[in-house]
């Protein structure tokens, strides 16, 4: 039996993985990557609590989670596109239009 | 549908000065011949429907009240604006409109050509209007509306040639003049209000019992000053000769006809207040007879022909008032009457002679004028006729009956001042018939060059007036009589004197020698002028080189205007002076301090304004706006730099939460 808190561990090192992935990477790609796995991270955590305390409140929102990564990575997906195509750029940090 | 037919007399007039004021203030939009038809128009409509009200009131002739709407009310006091038509109005209401369409008729010819004639004809009708008030209203307040608006109309048309400085001077001088009898009026509607608690006739008429003496003897003063003003009697009879710097039609209807007898017009409609003080009366004919006698002999060496009328109306004026001293209401209104026939016949007449004289008003000027204006010197000669006494003539019929009415009742020293201005009427209206029409003539070439008569529409009025005047008095011995006509039995209950001291014995033989004197006096001063101007007209330069001082005086009309200059006007025009010295080097020096005062504060309260309150504002302004500009550097665009923040602030958020429970928990 595996104990809840090596999930957690888990959970953790998958989090912090994407965490550094958003805030050192450059690329668009890349970025967006990390943001799926801390989504990931999150899912692990919440299954595993489910699990652990014999919800089923986690495993749905674990299924909401999934669905709104997959329109938060299409929506991302193509606003990367269409930055590329109109500035030919592939890096975030490239992009500061939205300033003051 | 009497109602209607009583409001629709003033009505009329008024719809005309509407329609043709409006017609002047946008610019003319239709001829003069239109606004002339509904000028005389209008007031040939109000004569028709004064015609059947009085029709109606010879057959019902308790007075009646017609209400309009009730004006203004409040506590005690209810007035409402309504009309008293009773036999006193309607010979008012026919003298009037029937006098007042022959003029405005006449006033078409007389008129034409000249600038405003529209105009002219919206101020008359609007003295309609305001005599119809004056004569209708069934109280005080009412009469008063109307006796200032036919002052109004009389300082307009005076002014009537606004850009001639005595025209513009005389307008003024009747204004302010009729001011002070007003103000006597006014007072005296204060002291009836005050006394009686009510301003409409009947009320008061019939209250009046309850007044005492003194009382009733102040309300009577009060509005024989306002009589005195509006009548140009003594001591207030000065602006009527000026007045005659307006168009003659103006003279005729409302410095002879109509207006100046709204005074008589009041005493008698207020004889009920009068009656209860004999010394009040006496005033009034005291002051009717000086003014008779005063203003005709003024008449006696008056060169100019419309100077000499107006004279000889306020002397005529002067014997209404008389009468009405005496207490010959009725004779005095019957005068009234006959007046009104014979000097809007002898004005317009006059209008004719100077409209033939292309202006000319000097009678030295004149003379011989008998048979190029025929028409015109027939009329004149009638006209003279009536007012200086000829037998069965109207004037001799009503000015007997003032004077044997005072002599009857014991006034022998009025009666004797009446009859010599009586003789003075004769010998100066005489006077100015020779001059005028006989003689040789005077006139200067060219303009006795085209000298012509008057046209047909100047005319026609007159002979009218004239027929009025053969007539007119008629009406006052058929059927009953001497004294006890048509007319008297008509008039007589709204005048009937209440209590005891009426229905003096009638003496018809010394009634009979009266008239008998009366008619020798205005024989002799026909004859007096006769002579003088006619026989011998060397005499008159005689008599007056002889009589130089005399002369002199009454060409001077006494120095009355002068007198007055001295005493009000002069120290008047001081009086502003004086004012104007006391503002300009008290008053307005006070108001230039405060007012540099008041400009220094400003300008200090400016510089604080400026540099202490506005730097106070531009600190906070620029505090924000350096703060602004700091604080933007944090929203730079970068997904990364907010992605940080975001985890900087997710780990604060943390570590508070954690630190909350773990304190929280461990208490």
């Amino acid at each position: 039996m595996i104990p809840v808190s090596a999930y957690v561990i888990v959970s953790a090192i998958l989090f912090v993985t994407g965490l550094i992935g958003v805030l050192v990477r450059r690329n668009f790609i890349i970025v967006m990557m990390s943001v799926e796995i801390m989504l990931n991270a999150a899912n692990v955590n919440l299954v595993a609590m489910a699990q652990h305390l014999d919800s089923l409140a986690g495993q749905i929102l674990t299924l909401f989670v999934i669905a709104i990564a997959a329109g938060e990575a299409a929506v991302g997906l193509a606003i990367i596109i269409v930055v590329f195509r109109g500035k030919l750029a592939t890096n975030v940090d490239q992009i500061n239009l939205l300033k003051w | 549908m009497y109602d209607l037919i009583v409001t629709l007399i003033p009505f009329f007039p008024l719809l005309a000065v509407l329609v043709n004021g409006l017609n002047v203030l946008v610019g003319y939009r239709y001829s003069h011949e239109i606004a002339h038809r509904l000028a005389w128009g209008s007031v040939l409509l109000s004569f028709l429907c004064s015609v059947w009200v009085c029709l109606e009131t010879i057959g019902h002739p308790d007075p009646r009240t017609v209400i309009v709407y009730r004006w203004f009310f409040g506590g005690d006091l209810t007035v409402n604006f309504g009309f008293l038509i009773d036999p006193l109005t309607c010979i008012m209401l026919l003298v009037v409109t029937g006098v007042g369409f022959l003029i405005h008729v006449y006033s078409v010819g007389y008129m034409r050509g000249e600038d405003g004639f529209t105009r002219f004809f919206v101020y008359m009708n609007l003295f309609m209007v305001s005599m119809l008030l004056l004569v209708m209203g069934n109280n005080y307040v009412v009469l008063f509306i109307g006796w200032e608006g036919v002052g109004l109309c009389s300082y307009l048309l005076i002014g009537y040639y606004y850009d001639r400085v005595s025209a513009a001077q005389a307008a003024t001088k009747a204004f302010v003049v009729n001011r002070i009898g007003d103000a006597g009026f006014l007072m005296a509607i204060f002291l009836i209000f005050a006394n009686l608690g009510t301003v409409d006739y009947l009320d008061v008429f019939v209250r009046a019992a309850t007044l005492d003496q003194a009382t009733a003897g102040a309300i009577a003063l009060c509005l024989l000053i306002g009589a005195v003003g509006k009548s140009a009697q003594l001591p207030l009879y000065t602006w009527l000769p000026d007045a005659m710097e307006g168009p003659t039609p103006v003279s005729a209807l409302i410095h002879a006809a109509t207006m100046v007898t709204a005074g008589v017009y009041m005493i008698v409609r207020s004889h009920a207040i009068y009656d209860l003080t004999p010394d009040a009366l006496l005033v009034v004919g005291v002051i009717g007879a000086v003014t008779a006698l005063f203003a005709a002999t003024i008449a006696l060496v008056q060169t100019d022909i419309k100077r000499v009328l107006a004279y000889s109306t306020v002397s005529q004026l002067g014997l209404m008032f008389l009468a009405c001293g005496v207490g010959a209401y009725t004779a005095a209104i019957f005068h009234l009457v006959t007046h009104a026939f014979f000097k809007a016949l002898l004005f317009l007449s006059a209008g004719s002679v100077i409209h033939a004289l292309s202006g000319e008003q000097d009678i030295r000027k004149m003379g011989g004028l008998w048979d190029k204006i025929p028409k015109t010197h027939g009329v004149f000669l009638i006209g003279t006729a009536a007012i200086a006494g000829f037998p069965f003539l109207s004037g001799w019929w009503s000015k007997d009956e003032i004077l044997g009415h005072a002599f009857t009742h014991g006034h022998y020293v009025l009666w004797a001042l009446g009859a010599t201005a009586a003789f003075c009427t004769a010998f100066y209206m005489s006077r100015l018939l020779y001059l005028t029409f006989y003689g040789e003539s005077r006139v200067a070439p060219d303009v006795a060059h085209h000298l012509h008569e008057s046209p047909t529409v100047m005319i026609l009025p007159l002979m009218v007036l004239a027929v009025l005047s053969v007539v007119g008095g008629l009406i006052g011995v058929i059927p009953g009589g001497l004294e006890h006509g048509w007319f008297h039995q008509f008039v007589e209950p709204v005048v009937r004197v209440a209590g005891p001291g009426s229905g003096a014995t009638h003496d018809n033989e010394l009634a009979y020698l009266l008239m008998g004197v009366t008619t020798l006096i205005g024989a002799t001063g026909w004859f007096l002028a006769h002579y003088f101007y006619q026989l011998k007209p060397e005499q008159p330069d005689r008599v007056m080189a002889r009589m130089t001082g005399v002369y002199r005086v009454l060409l001077n009309k006494y120095w009355v205007d002068e007198a007055y200059d001295q005493a009000f006007v002069e120290p008047g025009k001081a009086m502003g002076r004086g004012c104007d010295l006391v503002d300009t080097n008290g008053i307005d020096r006070v108001v230039i301090a405060v007012e540099q005062v008041t400009s220094l504060s400003g300008a200090g309260s400016t510089w604080i304004e400026k540099h202490v309150i506005y730097s106070g504002l531009n600190v906070v302004g620029y505090g924000n706006h350096l703060a602004a500009r700091l604080l933007r550097r944090l929203q730079s665009g970068l997904v990364h730099h907010y992605a940080a923040m975001l985890v900087g602030g997710f780990v604060i958020l943390v570590n508070l939460i954690a630190l909350f429970l773990w304190f929280g928990g461990a208490s």
